[in-house]
């Protein structure tokens, strides 16, 4: 490690949490110099009185957590309208997203739609065309189930290096929600597919009600599978911004297949080959061939703190290594952490065994010795899928790649407790 | 398809028992004309699209006057919209320029996409002869077509894109996972480790992050929020006392509203109104040039706003009639309005829409 390189950051938050470093250093095995005014003084908290019921009839977080927010990165993209944001996971613990800072990706921006204007069609080759109203939905029997949503695109603007300094940038295109709907299959099989004839060379078209008319081909084989056709997320109302009242949940596949606003079903003999899926979703290899329907998430982590936003704030001692796995392939079986940019590695504990195709926590409770570290996580999927290093990716597809960059990161974290986005050897 | 139908239980799905559950008789039959209404997508072979035509010359027009704010006259695209033109055989290289011409294997992919989801901010408002000579104009700036081109239901399906065979299926299962699986190294992986790049060195995170850990680290300052919305409290002031020394035909206004569409996708005007890639028109007329908070101007804007110059029926008029000549750098990247009626329509619009 080069140490003799400059101190990159003029962060105010990072010079605040060297300070917290050096202070705790100074306390050594921390015992009180004189007594704590917290603890020896009257506050004013224990003894005036706080708000009363109502006073926030729909709460946000208190304004301490208020820095906990989405935040975009302007230069990505031409306009705001038709643009992405990341989720704070720095920020976050456990493994449900609340929807409140879960990403956004809107292509023609987030409308309003009420329910009573929602309609949902089913058309093509099925033997009832129908009509459903937001109502209908509701009669239909319901599932729920924990997935991640994840943009093709996360961790995209690092095929080329180390470029964003946060792992709300580097990797915060992804959110985890309990969806509450109806399968996909059942309001096919309410349409009937006996006009479709062989399923098995059949695509399902699903498109939005937005002004982008986003629509992707889904193969019936999925389609028939795990697909959801959601109107609740972690219990409540789908948020406008991902999609109110109705969206589809593609479990373990690419976000932009969660088509937002849903308004149309299609079932057809060939897939449409609509902009999101031959312009854009497409993957150019080193050759200039671009490989296509590459719709799995590949198992991927990352070590959400320490990370950039998230440094360490108190001398060595013990200490937690926290992070977030997840496969579009099924379960997380195994996270392993390195310390030494990708040496030695020890296993870490996982939160709770992970539903399939949703996040999973992992924590390495250890001991920091005050010492730089290169720290990576690296997962493993129940197919015995292990995630990748950058050059292997790239030794595969090039550097030309935008989306499907799962590759293991790296966090260079120095003695004074700040931490870098690196590139390793 | 076969790779993805080594699902054995998905397969048995397809093997239809699943097909057999109960139907609930919820929903009701689509009518046709409803069918009609939203089933719009086109298939590669041609399938779905409407009968019409349009040749090169006519697209340009209509380009011009649709398009051509975002994507440029020449497709060649304005600031980080999507360049449309040019980029063959560069698939191979560092930073390949994927376009319509370079990389978009079918064309009914562009028929489809300029006919269901453009222009920004006015989708679905294309006639089907627009559409057509809007996607012969794309072929002939790509130099895919000759300018007597014409593009029709008729000829559509024949036509072959340049990269037409240039994609290949996710082929991950054999070249991917196959290596990357089984028992993992955890010692003695590597001799040694080094840094071989930076985050910092590039700089390219966004500043906000700074500001907002900075609150958290230094404790909650309430006045932000409170300043915010004092601005925006004084802003429809100055527009009453604008909007009253002017009476706006509500007629023209009108007509502006369907003009301003072009407009549309990058300004905002009314209730709400935002920055976007233009500047908010709240009480544009009557207010001095380049005056909108929070805006970054250009050059040229910021001149004229030194200058004290004001936003009236003439400098708006001229301005609109062909803004890079009335404000050499202006970043506006609209080519003009071509009709006098127009613009002085327009001009009511933006009196009557920040009222």
């Amino acid at each position: 490690m080069d140490d003799a390189l400059k101190a990159p950051s003029r962060r105010a938050f990072l010079k605040g949490s060297a300070a917290a470093v050096a202070g705790s250093v100074a306390a050594g095995a921390a015992v009180a110099a004189e007594p704590d005014p917290l603890i020896t003084e009257l506050q004013d908290w224990a003894s005036s009185l706080g708000e009363g019921v109502d006073e926030t009839p729909y709460g946000l977080p208190i304004k301490y957590e208020d820095d906990v927010v989405r935040r975009n990165v302007p230069w990505l993209t031409a306009d705001p309208i038709s643009s992405i944001n990341f989720t704070p996971i720095h920020a976050l613990d456990g493994t449900i997203t609340p929807q409140g800072c879960a990403f956004e990706r809107h292509h023609s921006g987030a409308i309003e739609l009420s329910k009573p204007d929602y309609r949902l069609m089913i058309n093509g080759l099925v033997d009832q065309e129908l009509v459903f109203t937001y109502a209908d939905l509701e009669r239909f029997p319901r599932e729920n189930h924990v997935y991640f949503c994840e943009c093709a695109a996360n961790t995209g603007m690092e095929w080329a290096g180390a470029q964003l300094n946060g792992v709300q940038f580097t990797h915060g295109m992804i959110h985890n929600m309990e969806y509450t709907g109806v399968s996909l299959r059942t309001l096919l099989n309410e349409a009937g597919l006996g006009a479709a004839g062989d399923l098995k060379d059949k695509w399902v078209y699903v498109e939005g009600a937005d002004a982008s008319s986003n629509g992707r081909s889904i193969p019936m084989e999925k389609a028939l599978d795990d697909v959801l056709v959601a109107f609740k997320a972690n219990g409540e109302a789908l948020r406008k911004e991902h999609g109110y009242p109705v969206r589809l949940v593609v479990p373990g596949w690419e976000g932009n297949m969660w088509v937002k606003w849903l308004r149309r079903i299609e079932v057809t003999d060939m897939a449409v080959e609509s902009r999101e899926e031959t312009s854009k979703y497409t993957d150019v290899l080193a050759d200039g061939i671009a490989r296509k329907w590459t719709w799995v998430m590949d198992a991927k982590s990352v070590i959400t703190s320490p990370s950039p936003q998230s440094p360490i704030t108190h001398g060595p001692g013990p200490m937690v290594i926290s992070g977030l796995a997840w496969s579009g392939h099924g379960q997380i079986t195994r996270v392993d952490v390195s310390k030494d940019g990708g040496m030695t590695w020890e296993t870490a504990r996982l939160g709770r065994q992970g539903d399939t195709k949703a996040l999973t926590r992992f924590y390495l409770d250890t001991e920091w010795d005050g010492q730089e570290m290169l720290l990576q996580a690296r997962a493993m999927d129940e197919t015995g899928y292990v995630q990748p290093t950058k050059a292997q990716l790239r030794e595969v597809r090039g550097e030309n790649s935008i989306y499907h960059n799962n590759c293991i990161q790296t966090w260079h974290v120095k003695t004074n407790g700040e931490a870098e986005n690196v590139e390793v050897s | 398809m076969s790779k993805f139908l080594k699902v054995t239980a998905a397969a048995l799905v397809l093997g239809s028992p699943a097909l057999a559950e109960e139907k609930f008789g919820l929903g009701r039959p689509a009518l046709p004309e409803e069918v009609a209404a939203w089933n719009k997508d086109v298939l590669p072979d041609g399938r779905g699209i409407p009968e019409g035509r349009g040749d090169v010359f006519t697209g340009e027009e209509v380009f011009a006057e649709q398009c051509a704010v975002c994507h440029g006259d020449f497709a060649e695209g304005v600031d980080n919209w999507p360049v449309l033109a040019g980029g063959f055989d560069t698939l191979g290289d560092k930073d390949p320029v994927k376009t319509v011409g370079s990389y978009w294997p079918h064309l009914s992919t562009v028929w489809d996409y300029v006919n269901r989801s453009m222009p920004f901010g006015a989708a679905q408002t294309l006639s089907p002869d627009d559409v057509y000579a809007i996607t012969a104009y794309i072929l002939y700036s790509n130099d895919l077509v000759d300018d007597d081109f014409e593009l029709s239901h008729e000829n559509f399906a024949d036509f072959e894109m340049y990269n037409k065979d240039g994609f290949i299926i996710d082929d991950r299962a054999e070249t991917e996972y196959t290596i990357w699986s089984g028992e993992p190294c955890m010692e003695n992986c590597k001799d040694e480790v080094k840094i071989t790049m930076r985050a910092s060195v590039v700089d390219v995170t966004p500043e906000e992050a700074d500001e907002g850990a900075d609150g958290a680290m230094q404790g909650h300052s309430e006045g932000t929020v409170e300043v915010a919305a004092t601005e925006q409290a004084a802003e429809p002031e100055a527009e009453v006392v604008e909007t009253a020394a002017v009476a706006v035909d509500p007629e023209l206004a009108a007509a502006g509203e369907k003009v301003f569409r072009k407009c549309k996708s990058c300004h905002q005007i009314g209730e709400g109104a935002k920055n976007r890639s233009g500047p908010q028109l709240n009480g544009v007329m009557g207010r001095t040039f380049g005056a909108v908070e929070d805006f970054k101007y250009s050059k040229v804007f910021n001149a004229a706003a030194e200058e004290g110059r004001v936003w009236d029926d003439e400098s708006m008029s001229a301005f609109l009639a062909k803004p890079k000549g009335y404000l050499k750098g202006t970043k506006m990247g609209f080519g003009g309005l071509k009709k006098e009626d127009d613009i002085a329509a327009v001009i009511a619009y933006l009196r009557s829409a920040s009222e």
